[in-house]
C-alpha cells in the first residue's frame, strides 16, 4: 500500500508521453555511483490492520489515563479537552491545508489565526501576538533574540532560577556561543528574591526573564521585578501558564514587554511533549521584529473584509540572512485548537478551570503534607496548580515507584534538574483530578514503606 | 447559499452570558481564594473572551473550514512543499490512548512502547539517509538546520578550529542563510549555473579555508539532481568543511539515493513533506536530523538508546550542544512518519519516489509545450516553468496564472521561487495523484494561457474573496480584532 494511483497501463502511457522506456531511465540524472544498489533495510510493509495491531501493542506498553492518574506537571499538563476541539480541528479542510500563502482560498485559516492573535492579546493584555511558534521553550529563546535585536541595550540576559530548567537549557544552547552573557539568579526559596534581582540588573542588562507561575508552581511578583527592570531600561519577558490567566493578573498588566507561553494546555493533548504551541505576545514596539507568521486584516478588491499573512519582509524567504528569525512555520493546527478551546470556555469557563486547579492543588498539598514522611518545600509562598514536596526519607524514586504500582503518576522527581533537590518532587493537580484520586494518592503515599535514606547514605 | 455569519468574528458573535463548557462542581473543600493567593496577584475581572454556545462555536469553525483549500478537497500542485495525501490511518494511530496522552516526564518504565517507537524511528531515518546518528528533537525543518549548524559549530570548536563561513546556493530556501546567521556563522551565497546547478566556478572561488559548512538542497529547488554532487562534497571535505543537506526534497529519492552516500555529513527531514504529516494550515511539522558518527556527540540530548531489552533516554552526553526545544520533540508528527514508513516498507517507499518522479516528468512533458521549462527536459519530483514569455507577449504573469487556477479548483503552484528563474511557476504533482487529475490540470493550465489577460489580472473570481490589498495590510497593520485604524 502506498496510496498510489498509477496502474501499469497508466505508467506505460506516461512513460511514452515522456519519451523514455522505463522509470529507471528517469533517474539517469543521478550518477550511477551515487545510487543505492540494494533495498533499504527497513521493516516489511504492513497493512492497516497489522499496523493498527502493532501500534496498539506499543501503546499498551505505556501507562495512560486508562491505567494511571496523572499528577505530573512541569510544563506539560493533563487538562481536559472538550470534544468540539477534536471534532473541529480534525476537519480535513483545516488539518490538510497548506500555509495560507494564497489568501483567496485560505480565509478559513487566516481568519482563525487572526482570531487566535486577538484571543491571545485579550488573554495576555499585550498589544500584539504572532500566529504561534514551536513551543514555550523555543518561544522564550525567540523572545530573547527579539529583545537583543531591538533598541540599543546591553547584551546581558538575566534569567531567574525558577524558570523552567529546560527553557534555561535552551537559552544556553542558543546564546552561549554567540557571546551573550546569561546570568542565572539562584532561587533556593522557590521564588525570586527581589533584592538579588535588583543586584543583578544594571545598565548592561538587555532583558530579564521571569516565569510566573514558575516551574515550582509559585506565583512571582512580576510587577515588582518589572519595575526594577524598567528602571534599568531592560526588557521584561514573562513566561506564563495560559490557564492561570483565568485567575491571575495578565502579563500586560504586570509590566511585561514580551509574554511567552507553552500553550498546549489550551485544548491540545500532552502527546509525549509535542507538537506543542509556542505563544508569543508583545508590546507595540516590537511590531516589525516579531518572529513567525502574522496575519493582518485588510480588504479585497470588492471592499470585503479579509485577512492575509502580513509584514512578511521580516521573514526568511524575503530577507534571508537578515531575517528577524529563521522560523518559517507556525503551529497553525494547535493555534486553531487553542482558539476553539478559548471560544468554548469563554471568560467564566477559563476562570472556573483556573479556580478548580487552584483549589484542588491546595487541597492535595494539604492532605499530602499531613503524611509524616512528606513536607512542603516552599510552603509559605503562593502557588497555582503545582507544588514541591520533600520526601524526608530521601527516597523519591522508591516512593514514586510504589505509587506507579498503585496506578498513579505521582510526581516529577526534581533531582534530574536540581541536584540539591534529589529528595524533592513536583506534584501537579489539574481540574481533571478528582477528590477520590487525590485521597487515593494520599493513602498510597502514606502506606509507602520503601523508606531508608538513599541519598544521604 | 453562503452563510453570512461565517465572516463574523468571534467577538461579534459573542453574547454575554452564553457558555459552552460546564465544569463539574469543585469536589474538594474550598478555601477562600484570597486566603491562598494574595489579592494583588488576582485579576480584577475574568479575561475578556467571547461568550458563545457550543453550537455557535461549531458552526463558526465549520463554516470557516469550508473557505480553505486542502489536500482532502483539492489538488495542490505546489512545488517545494510536497502536498501529498495524508493517510487517515496515521491520524487514528497517532491518537490512540497510550500514544496521544503520554506525559513527557513519565518514568521510563511507563513509556517503553513510545521509546521503542522513537528508537526504531531513529534507526529508520538513519537507514534512509545513510547517516548513522539521529536526533528527533528539532520542531521544524528550519529548526533542524539551526540545530545541525550549532552541532557543527561545536564540532569545530572541539577540534580547535575557528571556521566562520556557511555557503548556500542562491536558489536555496531562505531558511538556510537565516539559520546560518543564527548559529553564529556568516552566510555567503553561491551562484547557480545556467542549468540550475551550483556554479562550480563561483563555488571554487568562495570555497575558502575557513568554510565551516556548505548547505545544499539536493534534489535542488529546481527539481534537479546536482550532477557535480560528488565533486562538490569532496572539495568541501578537502578543505575540512562539512556538507549539510536540506532534505526538503527527499520525496524524490527514497530508497534510490542516500545523502550519506553522496557526501552529506548532516541533514534534516521534513516529515510533513516526505512522510505525509498533515500541514495543518502551516504547522506543526518536525525537523529530525541525521548526522555522521563523528557529529553524533554534539546532537541535542536526549537520544533514545537501547540497553538490553530496555529503552532509555540518554542524557549523559557531555559534548552535546544541549537542548533546542522543551521535552522530546514533536512526537505526534514523528508517530505519523513512523506509521507512514511502515505502511510502505522498503519497496513501497521506493515506489513512492518512482511515482513522484514519473508524475512530475509526465507533467513536464506536457507543460513544456506551452510554458517553457528553462532548466531541462528531465526533472526529479518537481520542475520550474517560466511565464516570462507570456508576460512579454501577453502581459500574463506567474501570479495571474496561479490566481486563475484557483477559479478552476486547483491550488496555485509555488510562484516566484526560486528567485533565479523569472516568473517562476514551480510544480510538484506528488505521487498521490492520478493521471486523470494531471491531465485535467494540464488542460486547465493551457486554457488559462489562452484566456483574456484582463480576466486573469482580476482572478480569482469564484473564491470567497477577491485579491486582497496586501500593501494596506503591511502599511497600516491591523493584527487583532478591536485594534484597526480604519
Amino acid at each position: 500500500m502506498s496510496y498510489l494511483y498509477n496502474t501499469p497501463d497508466d505508467q506505460a502511457a506516461m512513460l511514452k508521453s515522456i519519451g523514455v522506456d522505463s522509470i529507471e531511465e528517469l533517474f539517469s540524472t543521478i550518477p550511477e555511483d551515487l545510487r543505492l544498489k540494494r533495498d533499504l533495510n527497513l521493516p516489511p510493509q504492513m497493512g492497516e490492520l497489522e499496523l493498527t495491531q502493532h501500534l496498539s501493542a506499543l501503546a499498551a506498553k505505556n501507562a495512560s489515563p486508562a491505567t494511571h492518574a496523572c499528577f505530573l506537571g512541569g510544563g506539560s499538563y493533563d487538562h481536559f479537552v472538550p470534544a468540539a476541539v477534536d471534532a473541529l480541528a480534525s476537519r480535513g479542510e483545516f488539518y490538510t491545508s497548506y500555509t495560507p500563502y494564497q489568501p483567496e482560498v485560505s480565509q478559513g485559516n487566516l481568519q482563525a489565526m487572526f482570531e487566535y492573535q486577538t484571543l491571545i492579546c485579550d488573554l495576555t493584555g499585550m498589544d500584539l501576538s504572532n500566529a504561534s511558534l514551536y513551543d514555550g521553550g523555543s518561544a522564550l529563546a525567540e523572545a530573547v533574540i527579539m529583545a537583543l535585536n531591538t533598541g540599543k541595550r546591553g547584551e546581558k540576559v538575566v534569567v531567574l532560577g525558577t524558570v523552567h530548567p529546560e527553557y534555561r537549557q535552551i537559552l544556553q544552547t542558543y546564546f552561549t556561543d554567540l557571546g551573550i552573557e546569561i546570568v542565572e539568579i539562584a532561587c533556593p526559596d522557590g521564588i525570586a528574591d527581589l533584592a538579588k534581582v535588583e543586584a543583578s540588573i544594571d545598565a548592561s542588562t538587555n532583558c530579564v526573564i521571569v516565569q510566573s507561575p514558575n516551574f515550582f508552581g509559585g506565583i512571582e511578583d512580576v510587577a515588582a521585578i518589572a519595575e526594577i527592570a524598567h528602571k534599568n531600561d531592560a526588557v521584561v519577558i514573562q513566561s506564563f501558564d495560559p490557564i492561570s490567566l483565568g485567575l491571575l493578573k495578565r502579563p500586560g498588566d504586570l509590566g511585561a514587554d514580551i509574554a511567552v507561553a507553552e500553550g498546549h494546555s489550551l485544548g491540545s493533548p500532552m502527546q509525549y511533549g509535542g507538537p506543542y504551541l509556542g505563544i508569543m505576545a508583545c508590546s507595540d514596539q516590537f511590531v516589525r521584529r516579531l518572529p513567525g507568521r502574522i496575519v493582518g486584516q485588510t480588504e479585497d478588491r470588492r471592499g470585503k473584509r479579509c485577512w492575509v499573512l502580513t509584514l512578511q519582509t521580516r521573514e526568511q524567504h524575503i530577507r534571508r540572512e537578515k531575517a528577524t528569525s529563521n522560523i518559517c512555520t507556525n503551529q497553525g493546527l494547535f493555534a486553531l485548537r487553542a482558539s476553539i478551546y478559548l471560544s468554548l470556555l469563554g471568560p467564566s469557563g477559563l476562570k472556573q478551570a483556573a479556580i478548580l486547579c487552584t483549589q484542588k492543588a491546595h487541597y492535595a498539598q494539604q492532605t499530602l503534607t499531613e503524611i509524616e514522611r512528606l513536607e512542603p518545600v516552599f510552603g509559605g509562598s503562593p502557588f497555582f496548580k503545582e507544588f514541591v514536596l520533600r520526601d524526608t526519607q530521601g527516597n523519591v524514586e522508591g516512593l514514586l515507584a510504589e505509587a506507579r504500582e498503585a496506578g498513579f503518576l505521582g510526581g516529577v522527581p526534581l533531582g534530574q534538574f536540581f541536584p540539591e533537590m534529589e529528595d524533592c518532587f513536583l506534584v501537579c493537580v489539574t481540574e481533571k483530578r478528582t477528590k477520590t484520586e487525590i485521597d487515593a494518592l494520599t493513602r498510597t503515599f502514606s502506606l509507602c514503606h520503601t523508606g531508608g535514606s538513599t541519598i544521604h547514605a | 447559499m453562503r452563510n453570512q455569519q461565517a465572516t463574523q468574528l468571534l467577538s461579534e458573535l459573542s453574547h454575554p452570558g452564553r457558555v459552552a463548557v460546564q465544569w463539574p462542581a469543585c469536589d474538594v473543600p474550598e478555601q477562600p481564594l484570597e486566603d491562598i493567593i494574595p489579592a494583588n496577584f488576582l485579576a480584577e475581572e475574568a479575561p475578556r473572551l467571547p461568550e458563545l454556545t457550543e453550537g455557535e462555536v461549531v458552526r463558526h469553525y465549520t463554516n470557516l473550514s469550508t473557505k480553505n483549500m486542502s489536500v482532502d478537497t483539492h489538488y495542490y500542485p505546489l512545488g517545494s512543499c510536497t502536498m501529498k495525501y495524508n493517510p487517515k490511518r496515521n491520524e487514528r494511530l497517532a491518537s490512540l490512548p497510550g500514544i496521544v496522552d503520554l506525559h513527557p516526564y513519565q518514568d521510563e518504565s511507563t513509556i517503553q512502547g513510545m521509546l521503542q517507537l522513537l528508537y526504531e524511528l531513529q534507526g529508520i531515518f538513519s537507514e534512509i539517509s545513510g547517516l548513522p546518528a539521529c536526533s528527533l528533537q528539532p520542531a521544524a525543518g528550519a529548526h533542524g538546520e539551526l540545530t545541525a549548524l550549532m552541532a557543527a559549530a561545536k564540532y569545530f570548536k572541539s577540534i580547535g578550529e575557528d571556521r566562520k563561513v556557511v555557503l548556500a546556493p542562491d536558489s536555496s530556501h531562505g531558511t538556510n542563510p537565516a539559520s546560518a546567521q543564527m548559529a553564529g556563522f556568516k552566510a555567503v551565497s553561491i551562484k547557480s549555473d545556467p542549468n540550475g546547478g551550483v556554479d562550480m566556478e563561483d563555488f571554487r572561488k568562495k570555497l575558502t579555508d575557513d568554510i565551516a559548512v556548505l548547505m545544499i538542497t539536493n534534489p535542488s529547488t529546481l527539481g534537479l539532481f546536482e550532477k557535480n554532487m560528488r565533486e562538490i562534497a569532496d572539495a568541501v571535505h578537502e578543505k575540512g568543511g562539512l556538507v549539510y543537506l536540506d532534505g526538503a526534497n527527499m520525496n524524490a529519492i527514497l530508497g534510490i539515493a542516500r545523502p550519506g552516500d553522496f557526501g552529506a555529513d548532516m541533514m534534516h527531514y521534513n516529515p510533513h513533506k516526505t512522510f505525509s504529516g498533515p500541514h495543518g494550515g502551516g504547522g506543526p511539522g518536525a525537523g529530525p536530523i541525521c548526522v555522521t558518527e563523528k557529529l553524533k556527540p554534539f546532537l541535542p540530548s536526549p537520544i533514545v538508546e537501547k540497553d538490553g531489552e530496555r529503552y532509555k533516554l540518554d542524557f549523559d552526553r557531555p559534548e552535546s550542544i544541549g537542548r533546542v526545544r522543551s521535552f522530546f520533540g514533536n512526537t505526534g508528527v514523528l508517530v505519523r512518519a513512523y506509521c507512514y514508513i511502515l505502511s510502505h516498507g522498503p519497496v513501497g517507499l521506493r515506489e513512492v519516489s518512482e511515482n513522484a518522479v514519473l508524475n512530475a516528468n509526465y507533467l513536464l512533458s506536457k507543460v513544456k509545450h506551452f510554458l517553457p521549462v528553462p532548466r531541462g527536459e528531465r526533472c526529479m519530483h518537481e520542475f520550474v516553468a517560466s511565464a516570462s514569455d507570456l508576460k512579454k507577449e501577453r502581459g500574463i504573469t506567474a501570479m495571474d496564472i496561479g490566481k486563475r487556477l484557483l477559479d478552476y479548483g486547483f491550488h496555485a503552484p509555488t510562484v516566484y521561487f526560486p528567485l533565479t528563474i523569472p516568473e517562476a511557476i514551480m510544480i510538484e504533482p506528488t505521487e498521490t495523484e492520478s493521471k486523470e487529475t494531471l491531465d485535467v490540470f494540464v488542460e486547465t493550465l493551457f486554457k488559462i494561457t489562452e484566456e483574456d489577460p484582463e480576466l486573469l489580472h482580476d482572478a480569482p473570481h469564484t473564491t470567497p474573496i477577491s485579491r486582497p490589498n496586501e500593501v494596506q495590510a503591511a502599511r497600516s497593520p491591523c493584527l487583532r480584532a478591536d485594534f484597526c485604524s480604519s
